[in-house]
């Protein structure tokens, strides 16, 4: 009798386990924002009993990538991977190997709503025809930072920062002249003055809608306003104003540790500098060319999405439509995005932050909504879309690194990245005939 | 009478080499294969559609002027970590032979680099000379010496080379040390009764007989600066800035496991295998003749 109770009470402590869908989550947020992860794992986790989602760090946006090639390669794949923005166009060309977002929400009947998303926000994950792709998890955008301190020494209005180049321009004057070596540096140098600088602008990145129209596109960035734009990164780097940090977020310790008064960055690097920085610093919008007509237009996104990986069971795809339901509530958003600085992804989110008084206490934290949501998006300034993007980036970076060292001139180097990038793009279109 | 130990059994020689047949086949011929077969592919990511085309992969290397470049980077980054990286170990060695108390306290601490990963040692001299944060930076800037390797490439190269050097003089160090002991010390009295300089004898008597060591060590730092440094680039100047310090096998990586070009990154290796094949040949064949053993 003792022994029926226990082999009963262990089945029904078993039960649930073996009932349970494993839902594997792989993705490259480490440190405070990888624990937010889990966290929302848990509370996914918590709120139903039919699946499991089991987040695992699997290293930096390329790494993990990578890792899920390999293993789509070998079979085992995991059930959503997060994939960072340039690898977008790689993904969407995986036909079979990935579950459309828009797709997996039908087949599971659960309620979905693209429009619900913001709209530069879904709308870097949608194809022509409409359809959403993946599902937009963090996304941000880069702002411009001032050193409010160093804008008082200089004898200028804290409050009144750059909105255009020019005015960008006469202020790095003055505080030059306020004895500030380095003027400015930023994070990002593609992300923020090739990709953002052309949406921000209404031009395009590359034809047939920045890409997103078409494999056969090709580079734009060689036109007057780009050249002029990088001429005058280089002519500041000339003069040591300027100070390039590196290719990723590197710019923002030059910011944060005073050497710099001015930084182009992600506006999720405001937790960092709000810990890390000792002065009063602010966040605005990009600058702009006033004399480009309709600028400033919108700036784009990066990030990441969590894409659906293909060949998995039924059962397990309706675990995943569900996890995703659950992290589109606005609530849940909000968290999100007031914990880690990513925006949010859904309009009532976005409401619902505005209501709670947040924006009011942290006015930085909306400049990036605002600006996102500056203007309708256009052809060129829903996103772009290129093949290979990884390598792409890397060609226009080393590019720009060839004009601020002096190596080249702006227009040299454009056209450079132009002709190197197209070979790229090619290549790519070829794999994916 | 011939005296030779000769296997009776027609299968035990091939059992007993079995095993490192087996592993060279799995790990190095494998591999080589599949690399030489991907050089004729194009091909998804994914590895869900893939073309036979030939030898384009190999024309697009050609026609890719910032691949040729690599070469002239690997070359210079090469040579200038493995004559660096000799000449100061040689010096370390032949110094370390002079000291008399606590030289097994100096040899010992000489050797220690080796036992440095190359990405922490990479992350290490990043540290040190990290633009803006980074100790030796600022003392170069109090200097007056404008550094930043992320705009200047001379400056990244000379910080690669130094990583890259420095783990390596342990290595070099060890082998000079031992070819020192092996050196009669008698040919060395007798020639400072004649009385010639330490620096004479050097040059006349050391440096030659050394050769072999030297000649071994030139060999195996090309190596490693062609392929063991990776980890040093990857964890400092990631190939920059504009591919300044992209040598070969860091293109390979980045365009394979990055930019997830498999076919290209394929046909970099089989060029990168026939380098290797060629400079090995070279070297054995031609030049160690010269080398007097």
């Amino acid at each position: 009798m003792i022994r029926k109770t226990l082999v009963a009470a262990a089945l029904l402590v078993a039960a649930p386990a073996f009932a349970q869908t494993e839902i594997q989550w792989w993705h490259s947020m480490d440190g405070a924002l990888g624990e937010k992860v889990n966290d929302l794992a848990n509370k996914f986790n918590a709120s139903q009993k039919d699946y499991k989602v089991v987040p695992v760090f699997k290293g930096t946006y390329p790494e993990s990538m990578t890792a899920a090639i390999a293993a789509y390669r070998a079979g085992n794949a995991p059930h959503i991977l997060q994939v960072f923005e340039v690898g977008t166009a790689t993904m969407m060309a995986a036909k079979g190997a990935i579950v459309p977002v828009y797709k997996l929400m039908k087949d599971a009947d659960e309620p979905f709503n693209p429009k619900a998303y913001l709209g530069p926000v879904s709308g870097y994950y949608t194809d022509p025809k409409g359809n959403m792709l993946s599902f937009p998890f963090n996304s941000s955008t880069p702002v411009f930072y001032i050193n409010k301190d160093e804008f008082r020494k200089a004898g200028l209005d804290p409050n009144k920062p750059p909105k255009t180049w020019k005015e960008f321009l006469a202020d790095a004057d003055k505080l030059k002249a306020s004895g500030q070596a380095c003027v400015y540096t930023t994070s990002w140098p593609s992300w923020v003055h090739i990709e953002n600088f052309s949406a921000w602008h209404n031009i395009p990145i590359g034809t047939k809608e920045n890409g997103m129209a078409g494999l056969d596109t090709e580079f734009k960035i060689n036109s007057p306003l780009h050249v002029r734009q990088v001429e005058m990164l280089g002519e500041l780097a000339k003069k040591n104003m300027f100070r390039y940090a590196g290719r990723t977020n590197q710019g923002g310790a030059k910011f944060t540790s005073g050497e710099c008064a001015m930084l182009t960055d992600s506006t999720g690097a405001q937790a960092n500098i709000g810990r890390d920085a000792k002065f009063e610093w602010g966040v605005s919008e990009l600058p702009y060319w006033d004399d480009v007509k309709g600028a400033p237009q919108n700036s784009i996104i990066g990030g990441a999405s969590l894409w659906v990986m293909g060949g998995k069971t039924n059962n397990a795809y309706k675990g995943v439509a569900k996890f995703f339901s659950f992290l589109s509530r606005p609530e849940i958003q909000m968290e999100w995005h007031t914990a880690t600085g990513y925006v949010p992804i859904t309009t009532a989110a976005y409401e619902l932050t505005k209501k709670s008084g947040y924006y009011a206490k942290y006015p930085g934290r909306e400049v990036a909504i605002k600006q996102l949501m500056n203007k309708p998006p256009t052809p060129n300034s829903k996103g772009l879309r290129f093949g290979n993007f990884v390598q792409g980036r890397a060609v226009i970076e080393e590019e720009l690194e060839a004009v601020f060292s002096g190596k080249k001139d702006a227009k040299t180097a454009l056209d450079d990245a132009v002709r190197r990038g197209n070979e790229i793009l090619r290549k790519f279109e070829a794999a994916n005939k | 009478m011939e005296k030779r130990v000769v296997f009776q059994s027609k299968w035990l020689p091939y059992a007993l080499v079995a095993p490192q047949i087996a592993i060279t086949a799995i790990f190095f011929f494998w591999p080589a294969v599949q690399a030489g077969y991907f050089s004729f592919l194009v091909q998804d990511p994914f590895g869900q559609s893939s073309k036979f085309v030939w030898f384009q992969n190999f024309r697009d290397l050609v026609r890719d002027t910032n691949y040729l470049e690599s070469f002239q980077t690997t070359a210079v980054f090469s040579l200038a970590v493995a004559l660096s990286g000799i000449a100061i170990s040689l010096l370390l060695a032949v110094m370390a032979e002079r000291v008399v108390r606590g030289a097994t306290i100096y040899k010992t601490l000489l050797i220690w680099p080796y036992a440095v990963a190359p990405a922490v040692a990479g992350v290490l001299w990043a540290f040190l000379f990290a633009p803006s944060l980074g100790i030796v930076a600022y003392w170069l800037d109090r200097l007056g010496v404008a550094w930043n390797y992320n705009v200047n490439g001379g400056q990244a190269m000379l910080l690669v080379v130094i990583a890259a050097t420095w783990k390596q003089i342990s290595y070099n160090f060890l082998f000079f040390l031992a070819g020192l002991q092996s050196i009669p010390r008698s040919l060395l009295e007798a020639a400072a009764i004649d009385g010639a300089t330490p620096l004479r004898r050097f040059w006349t008597i050391v440096f030659p007989l050394l050769s072999p060591t030297t000649f071994f060590l030139l060999v195996i730092n090309v190596v490693y600066a062609f392929f063991d440094t990776f980890g040093v680039i990857d964890a400092t100047t990631e190939g920059g800035p504009a591919s300044a310090t992209q040598i070969l096998v860091y293109k390979v990586y980045f365009d394979g496991v990055k930019g997830s070009d498999l076919g290209g990154s394929a046909a970099q290796s089989v060029v990168l295998m026939a380098i290797v094949i060629a400079l090995t040949v070279v070297q054995f064949r031609f030049v160690e003749k010269k080398v007097q053993y």
